[in-house]
């Protein structure tokens, strides 16, 4: 029974970068911005977090570091899409492949080093309780945060006026202005706010997870928690179970490796993206649901008029 | 003083025509305060990274050599994105496409006959078609975005390279090497300039270059794909079918990505080994925009473009940069493309009151 | 009604990059008094209301609240004062519900948690039933303005702006709007009144402003006016009448569905239920109804944008044509002048040259699968000069021309193709009067040349003015078609409520997944 536990604990390590990822994206898309440049923003967030780390010796640092460098990252995004209207789509494209040049480019000098990183809570007692113990007390402390930002979301969408209104601007942008509503601003807000969770999930990468720092490390996970919103639906709860499904996912292809199955390395390594194909496909075959939970506005530019 | 953004009653073709000139110039200032900023002396550096490179017929071979697939890859991915079909998986139908005509090579290793070549090209174009398809039938059946389907196959087609490579193609006699025997010469691309690396592939991109010019221009199922871009509900108005601009959009790309693995590993690789392309078909989406999803102005991007990759490996080797320089110049260079864009359709008005508008 | 005006405006002026849409207005609005602003389109009103609401910013001109200077008018700004908007095109969001709607566009401390019992007290006391728990997706359109008039009264408003209210409305729910009016104006709130509906104006209106070009032209109490009088002040000149030939009944049946029934696709749309139409050659059909009725999805089955399993479902010129694509029905000899010029009916980024090629590129624009400049160019050079387009000429984009102008040529380019089924969606919605005159006129001329039309509008007065035969379309059902001179307008009225569909057979929104939808 322990090692089930192991293994819950393993997989939910393994999601925490895509809920933080996911989630920042999530409020964005709410808000009606679509920001395909989650990888790009995650990387930067990893390669800024790890080297104030390694600089300064405090991985905590490093995470508001790449928290930090998220938000500034997805504030050039905010700048071109809201303030000088250009296309979403290609705007996160350029900012994706921007984010992967910039982190290899400033992280080259940072590959082999070795830090502390930010291991896993030890409360004294609790922890080896038999089963409940590693469950409830075993994590990293920042698997703790992402459930706590989970809650924080949930509770801000559906509960409070501000919530309220940033739905509605997603819902349809020029009635939110029209009744009075700063639409840009509030885009602007979600659009960093979205950013800023994406540092957080390269951070949690490279300085609690592995915690090293190699080009491209986030390997695609930018791109999974795209598809996870959508997988969602657009619902918080909806994120936090499929980023935990592709942790696990991700863990078996691991742990199939480590119990000597047979199958080559690269076939495994397919199988979070596959995964995400499939399961994409299913989701999106039911229009309806889409159409119901999608912000309206989703993607499309919107000028405020004079 | 505040800045206003105003709408323009048409857009500005001025603009349209500037804005490229401007993004490259302000990538230049940008490399110029970077350099600086990394203690080089930036104008030795500019000569390092965009003259250097091209002083001699090598370099310059070098470049058009670069400048295929990119422009291969972007002028396919331009069929696309003119009707809002995202293909960003060009890097993975790349690599579908080597992987096809790879196979056909390995498997003529011995022959000497001259259809080989032209066989690994129709495999190579057939293997990025059929990369391409899979986010085609997808979105036209199931509805699933195209964009993260494209992607998540990129990462699949190279798992695949690399399996292949090192599992059942891998070169018995090549050391342990993760690498396919070399080609037979029946297999490579012949050489087009003595004294450098430049072959025949390149006719291939021009060809795709000449072909796409007319199909944008003056084909009606050009047109109509523009429309689907532009006005999605007037396609549906006039009966333009969906899916099938869906299917040409991704078509296209994969095809012409596909050739693009064909001309590096019958090129200058020879061989297969774990990556088919460093980067071509990502960076190929910004050749696409820089070019305005214009087959002609894709012509000039792809040159620029290849040049910011001979300049990294120059810079890499005259001035210890990492080439990883290059990828930050081409972000840099579509950030600024996409910023001055919106003078193609607004126009800034400075502070204070609007005079009366004139026509 | 005491003097000091409530709002005063004075010299407002609003240009824009191609038009000055409010030039030097005055305008003064006592309080109870039900102030009519009209105008045609393009006139200037929604500007005009548009800056009294804050949500435009004029580049010259005062406005003054109850004798005091406002100096930057902001949309909250304008709440606060008591102004509340009633919307042309609502400003509600569908997958909200009622509730949240309004609890949007109240201030903060009066969206207490009292206020499902206060939505339900205000909309029983002007007689404006809702249900706040509601989605507004799964709402008629005529719901939606109540929930739009609820929000308003929810604030206290001193002055209400109505922006054109009655286009959504039956004949019978106009009436009842109309006491509803009367009886806020009596509690002493100003009401701003939107139209270009002369005979509601005189109606229900203490003054009116007259606009035209951007000018105020003149200022009456129309209960005094007559029609003709506000006519002519509104447009400059007497209204342009169309000429007639008598109908010839006997043509073929060109356009035909039987017995169409098609749940709605859309989760926001309508069902269709039991359709039977026939378009004859030589006859104009209307189609009366207020929007959200069916309109939409009845139009995309017979211009092919929504195609049916069964062939037979739609039949154009005798050929089963269910299956075809909207391409396919274009070759039988279709033509369609969708209700959306802008994106549907031509492409804004696009020249009107291009956009000839949208539809027309079977006449002889294309050769081998290659497009012939030059004669694309000839043929929007002849739209333009044969509709009297005023365009910069064929390489003139689409979205830099007017609405009227647009329309011209869109109703231009689908004639000219000698179409032998015409359908026409809105045709002069948002058009100025002589460019509504000269498209009626068109469509009047194509049927005396043998083509079949059908006209699917929200004007009554334009159906009666073109139509030979009339049906309803209301719930997704189609009334039967009658003689347009053996009817009139409370008849059709009385049907647009739906009152042909035998009671207890279901409404048209059948989809309305409550549970399905809304908070995680």
């Amino acid at each position: 029974m322990d090692q089930v536990a192991e293994l819950l604990v393993l997989t939910l390590a393994a999601g925490t970068p895509l809920v933080f990822a996911a989630l920042g994206e999530l409020v964005t898309e709410k808000s009606g911005v679509l920001n395909l440049g989650v990888e790009g923003m995650m990387l930067v967030g990893a390669v800024t977090s790890f080297m104030v780390a390694a600089t300064t010796g405090s991985p905590w640092l490093g995470v508001g570091a790449g928290m930090l460098a998220g938000a500034a990252l997805s504030l050039v995004f905010a700048v071109l899409t809201l303030s000088l209207m250009a296309n979403q789509v290609a705007t996160g494209l350029a900012l994706s492949l921007f984010g992967i040049g910039l982190s290899a480019f400033v992280g080259l000098g940072y590959v082999s080093i070795v830090i502390e990183g930010i291991a896993p809570l030890g409360v004294p007692g609790l922890s080896d309780l038999p089963l409940v113990g590693k469950l409830l007390f075993g994590h990293n402390p920042l698997v703790y945060l992402s459930l706590a930002l989970f809650a924080a979301i949930r509770w801000f969408l559906y509960r409070t006026r501000p919530g309220l209104i940033l739905r509605a601007v997603g819902e349809n942008p020029q009635s939110a202005h029209a009744i009075g509503f700063p639409v840009v601003r509030i885009r602007y807000l979600a659009v960093m706010f979205g950013g800023a969770c994406a540092g957080i999930g390269g951070a949690y990468l490279a300085v609690a997870y592995t915690p090293l720092w190699t080009e491209g490390m986030t390997a695609g996970r930018g791109w999974i928690a795209l598809a996870l919103v959508v997988f969602a639906t657009w619902r918080p709860w909806r994120v936090l179970a499929g980023a935990y499904l592709f942790g696990g996912v991700t863990l078996a292809t691991f742990q199939a490796q480590a119990l000597g199955v047979t199958v080559p390395s690269q076939l495994l390594a397919m199988l979070p993206y596959l995964a995400t194909i499939v399961v994409l496909a299913i989701i999106s075959r039911d229009a309806t649901a889409i159409r119901l939970n999608a912000p309206a506005s989703l993607g499309r530019p919107f000028h405020p008029g004079l | 003083m505040r800045i206003r953004l105003e709408p323009r009653p048409e857009p500005s073709r001025l603009a349209g025509w500037l804005s490229p000139l401007i993004a490259a110039a302000a990538t230049l200032v940008v490399g110029f305060v970077l350099f600086s900023a990394l203690g080089k002396d930036p104008w030795q550096a500019f000569h390092v990274f965009f003259i250097k490179p091209v002083s001699t017929l090598y370099g310059v071979g070098e470049l058009l050599l670069k400048a295929g697939p990119l422009m291969l890859c972007a002028v396919g991915l331009s069929v696309g994105y003119r009707a809002n079909v995202w293909n960003i998986g060009a890097e993975g139908q790349l690599t579908m496409g080597a992987i096809f005509a790879g196979g056909i090579a390995l498997a003529f290793h011995e022959s000497t006959s001259a259809l080989v070549l032209p066989l690994m090209i129709v495999a190579g174009a057939a293997g990025g078609m059929a990369w391409a398809a899979i986010p085609a039938l997808l979105r036209t059946r199931f509805n699933a975005n195209e964009i993260l389907v494209s992607l998540m196959l990129v990462y699949v087609a190279t798992y695949t390279l690399s399996f292949l490579v090192h599992g059942p193609w891998r070169d018995p006699e090549g050391f342990n090497f993760p690498q396919s025997t070399m080609f037979g010469d029946a297999a490579l691309l012949p050489n087009l300039l003595p004294e450098t690396r430049l072959n025949a592939g390149i006719l291939l991109p021009l060809a795709a270059v000449a072909v796409g010019w007319v199909f944008v221009s003056r084909s009606l199922a050009g047109y109509q794909m523009r429309v689907a871009g532009l006005a999605p509900a007037a396609a549906n108005y006039v009966g333009i079918s969906a899916p099938r601009t869906v299917w040409i959009g991704m078509l296209a790309g994969g095809a012409c990505a596909g050739i693009a693995g064909v001309n590096e590993i019958a090129g200058p690789l020879g061989q297969l080994q774990p990556t088919a392309s460093p980067g071509y078909g990502f960076a190929a989406i910004i050749v696409a925009f820089v070019g305005r999803l214009h087959p002609v102005g894709i012509l000039f991007a792809s040159l620029l473009m290849s040049l910011l990759y001979l300049g990294g490996e120059s810079a890499q080797m005259g001035l210890a940069l990492p080439s990883a320089v290059t990828g930050l110049f081409q972000g840099a260079l579509l950030f600024f493309l996409l910023a001055s864009d919106v003078f193609i359709d607004y126009r800034p008005r400075f502070g204070g009151r609007r005079r009366a508008a004139r026509r | 009604m005491t003097d000091a005006p409530r709002l005063h405006l004075a010299g407002i002026t609003k240009r824009y990059p191609t038009v000055v849409a409010n030039d030097g207005i005055d305008l003064d609005v006592r309080p109870g008094e039900i102030h009519a602003v009209l105008g045609e389109n393009g006139a200037g009103k929604s500007t005009l209301m548009k800056i009294i609401y804050g949500v435009v910013k004029p580049d010259a001109g005062s406005i003054a609240w109850d004798g005091k200077r406002v100096a930057a008018f902001t949309p909250a700004r304008a709440r606060r004062l008591g102004v509340g908007m009633v919307f042309q095109h609502f400003s509600l969001f569908e997958t909200l519900t009622v509730a949240e709607n309004i609890v949007l566009a109240l201030d903060h401390d009066r969206a207490g948690p009292g206020l499902p019992a206060r939505i339900r007290d205000v909309s029983e006391r002007y007689g404006l039933p809702l249900d706040p728990d509601r989605r507004v997706h799964s709402m008629s359109v005529g719901e939606r303005q109540r929930v739009e008039i609820v929000r308003c009264l929810l604030q206290d408003p001193r002055l209400l702006i109505m922006d054109e209210p009655t286009s959504v409305l039956t004949p019978q729910a106009v009436e009842k709007l109309f006491e509803t009016l009367r009886r806020l104006a009596a509690e002493g709130c100003s009401i701003l009144y939107i139209s270009h509906k002369l005979d509601e104006i005189r109606a229900l209106c203490h003054r009116a402003t007259v606009l035209r070009g951007g000018k105020v032209t003149g200022e009456c109490d129309p209960r005094h006016e007559s029609s003709t009088a506000l006519a002519r002040m509104m447009i400059g000149g007497d209204l342009p009448h169309p000429r007639h030939r008598a109908a010839r009944p006997g043509g073929a049946a060109m356009l035909v569905v039987a017995n169409l029934t098609l749940p709605a696709a859309d989760p926001f749309g309508t069902g269709l239920h039991d359709v039977c139409l026939g378009v004859h050659a030589g006859e104009i059909v209307g189609i009366a109804g207020v929007s959200g009725n069916g309109q939409a999805e009845l139009l995309a089955v017979l211009s092919g944008e929504c195609r049916l399993a069964d062939p037979g479902g739609v039949v154009i010129g005798g050929v089963p044509a269910g299956r075809q694509d909207a391409g396919a029905r274009r070759a039988l000899g279709l033509g369609f002048i969708p209700e959306d010029r802008l994106g549907r009916g031509a492409v804004p980024e696009m020249s009107l040259a291009e956009n000839t090629l949208l539809t027309a590129h079977r006449q002889g624009l294309v050769a081998h699968g290659f497009i012939r400049n030059d004669a694309v160019r000839a043929a929007a050079a002849a739209t333009i000069k044969e509709y009297r387009v005023k365009a910069g000429g064929p390489d003139a984009i689409a979205r830099s021309l007017s609405g009227g102008n647009l329309q011209k040529f869109i109703v231009g380019r689908e004639i000219r193709q000698r179409p032998k089924v015409l359908i026409a969606a809105q045709p002069t919605w948002g058009v100025d009067v002589g460019a509504a005159a000269q498209i009626r006129q068109a469509l009047i001329d194509l049927r005396d040349a043998g083509a079949a039309v059908l006209v699917v509008s929200e004007e009554l007065d334009e159906l009666f003015e073109i139509c030979d035969r009339i049906a309803v379309i209301a719930q997704g059902r189609l009334s039967a078609l009658r003689p347009a001179s053996e009817t009139n307008a409370a008849e059709i009225g009385m049907l647009m409520s739906g009152s042909f569909i035998a009671p207890g057979t279901h409404g048209g929104r059948q989809f309305s997944p409550a549970g399905a939808i809304g908070a995680d």
